[in-house]
């Protein structure tokens, strides 16, 4: 890590670019300059985003895959183009396999009915992990109370790591599939998923991966992954809210009865009969988020033109450099130390609770997210009622760290 | 004869009228969140539990000569702090006075911000439930 301080040294101009390119980090937040320190929970987003949603309405806005005029049809190229942009982005096979959500919940969801409905039957059984967010917990427990399936976890050890040595024992003839995040967002665990892939394949266990927090951060290869399913939002990578994708391999969406029903995802209607439309479409019922589409497509070519490698040097550089100040604070207590590990720092100070100290970071301009970040089982292995999350953007920069590091210490003073 | 429910609320509002920083007002808060006497852990109990998502608030009450009577206890102190706020402005006073009174001083020192319904320390509720009491003991 250390080679590239000075190629991805804060201050370097190149940064300063980006993060120029996000208005929102130059306003004040309580009279102090805000230093935005929540990106697990969503980015910000640069002009070009913004300009790509304004664009959009100002120059093309007409329903998608509808109408022969020429606004309809520029809105559908474009549209489809998007999801050209996003099978690179995730190097899927064909750009049938992309399927635009509401975001990573949706997606999770839409997996859960639909491959629950005909593939999960009574006795069944479904795996997931300790570490994963509630949005992959609860979809798979209702569809099992539904089927008179049974949900298996694989848990996690003290360093916040997925028990790998335990998946042999919970895969067995009974699993329908394996449901697990390839980051966590309480701890930043980064998951060894393409062995927990292998080693379900090999027993043709379907695998879907909750990629929330991959995305933002590291280079994601759905082929060299050979995972089944893939979710994401684009609110935690540049993009929009509500625009999320399920990446799912073509045969799997094909053998798959949709999710919703209503216009778009069909051939033709009858009341006797119909016929659903062609993967993707065939999941996306009703008019889409076509604005939300290309603020993701504007958000991945803008992360491609910096490169993703650089954004994933420069976040651990800049999630280092806040480790080595904060673990100097006397009670420092680092939740989740992962081998591998995102750019997302969870942490406690001694006995101090994580409220107090969200609240008076709050107050002094820093954003970071306190409480049990969604994953409550996590906090229960742990037995804390939750962690102080700081996660960094490669738009953050040594400022921001530094009125971390300050604020911190001023409200660990203040209730000491 | 105590002061009234305003007389206290004003006497709160002057208070934090001294304080010009953030910081300072909730140092304040923090300091009377530390003064909050303790509670007995046996009255930690599911019933009196209000959850908030991030902190969790235990308020008890009772009926002591025709006026009510608050405690509480909190696992966060600055939501320590803000419960014995509400405890000094209504503890002490008749069911009547509670049912009827309105609370205008968090607006007043700045602290609207912890009542939104999304907030996560369970002040709102707090408040309702302390009226809640009251006004099952109206007489
Ligand atoms: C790991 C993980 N999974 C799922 C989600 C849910 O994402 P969304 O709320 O965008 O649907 C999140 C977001 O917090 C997450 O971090």
């Amino acid at each position: 890590m250390k080679t590239n301080i000075v190629t991805y040294a804060p201050n370097a101009p190149i940064w300063q670019a980006y993060r120029n390119d996000f208005s929102i980090l130059d306003r004040d937040v309580n009279n102090k300059p805000l230093a935005y320190l929540d990106n697990a929970a969503s980015s910000q987003k640069p002009n070009k985003v913004i300009k790509a949603i304004v664009d959009y309405y100002e120059q093309m806005n007409a329903n998608v895959h509808r109408g022969v005029h020429t606004l309809s049809q520029l809105s559908t190229d474009a549209f489809e183009e998007a999801r050209k942009t996003v099978q690179f982005f995730i190097n899927a096979s064909s750009e049938r396999e992309i399927v635009f959500t509401k975001g990573t919940t949706n997606a999770i969801n839409l997996v859960a009915y639909s491959f629950g409905r005909t593939e999960i039957h009574p006795g069944d059984e479904v795996l997931i992990s300790a570490l994963e967010h509630h949005s992959n917990i609860v979809p798979w427990q209702m569809i099992c109370q539904d089927k008179g399936a049974k949900l298996k976890v694989l848990p996690i050890n003290e360093q916040g790591e997925l028990c790998l040595d335990q998946l042999p024992s919970l895969i067995n003839k009974k699993t329908r599939i394996v449901a697990i995040s390839h980051v966590s967002n309480s701890l930043g665990t980064i998951n060894p998923i393409r062995q927990i892939i292998d080693m379900a394949h090999q027993q043709d266990i379907p695998v879907l991966i909750d990629g929330a927090q991959a995305v933002p951060h590291l280079s994601v290869d759905v082929q060299a992954l050979d995972c089944d399913f893939y979710c994401f939002s684009g609110h935690k990578m540049l993009a929009p809210t509500g625009i999320g994708v399920l990446y799912g391999k073509d045969k799997w969406l094909n053998k798959l009865t949709p999710f919703e029903g209503g216009g778009e995802m069909i051939k033709s209607v009858g009341f006797e009969h119909t016929t659903y439309n062609d993967i993707p479409f065939k999941f996306e019922a009703g008019t889409p988020h076509i604005e939300g589409v290309l603020g993701l497509a504007k958000a991945i070519e803008y992360m491609l033109d910096i490169g993703l490698k650089s954004i994933k040097a420069r976040e651990m550089y800049l999630y280092q450099l806040a480790y080595e100040r904060l673990a100097a604070i006397p009670g420092f207590k680092m939740i989740g130390t992962a081998k591998e590990k995102a750019p997302v720092l969870s942490f406690l100070i001694d006995n101090l609770h994580p409220y107090d100290i969200g609240v008076l970071l709050d107050k002094q301009g820093v954003a970071v997210r306190t409480g049990h970040h969604c994953t409550q089982p996590v906090m229960h292995f742990f037995n804390i009622p939750g962690t102080i999350r700081a996660s960094f953007s490669f738009y953050n920069n040594e400022d921001d760290i530094l009125q971390l590091d300050a604020a911190l210490q001023k409200a660990i003073k203040l209730l000491s | 004869m105590g002061k009234c429910i305003n007389d206290i609320q004003d006497e709160i509002i002057e208070e934090f009228e001294l304080f010009e920083d953030w910081m300072d007002k909730y140092e304040h808060i923090v300091e009377m969140g530390k003064k909050l006497p303790v509670i007995d852990p046996a009255m930690k109990t599911e019933d009196r539990l209000i959850d908030g998502c991030q902190s969790q608030v235990w308020l008890a009450a009772h009926l002591s000569d025709g006026k009510v009577f608050y405690t509480a206890d909190s696992d966060a102190i600055i939501t320590r702090g803000m419960v014995s706020l509400l405890i000094r402005v209504f503890s002490g006073h008749t069911p009547d006075e509670i049912a009827n009174a309105e609370l205008y001083m968090v607006d007043r020192i700045g602290l609207t911000s912890h009542l939104s319904p999304t907030r996560s320390n369970g002040l709102l509720s707090m408040i309702k439930r302390m009226k809640t009491y009251a006004k099952a003991h109206l007489t």
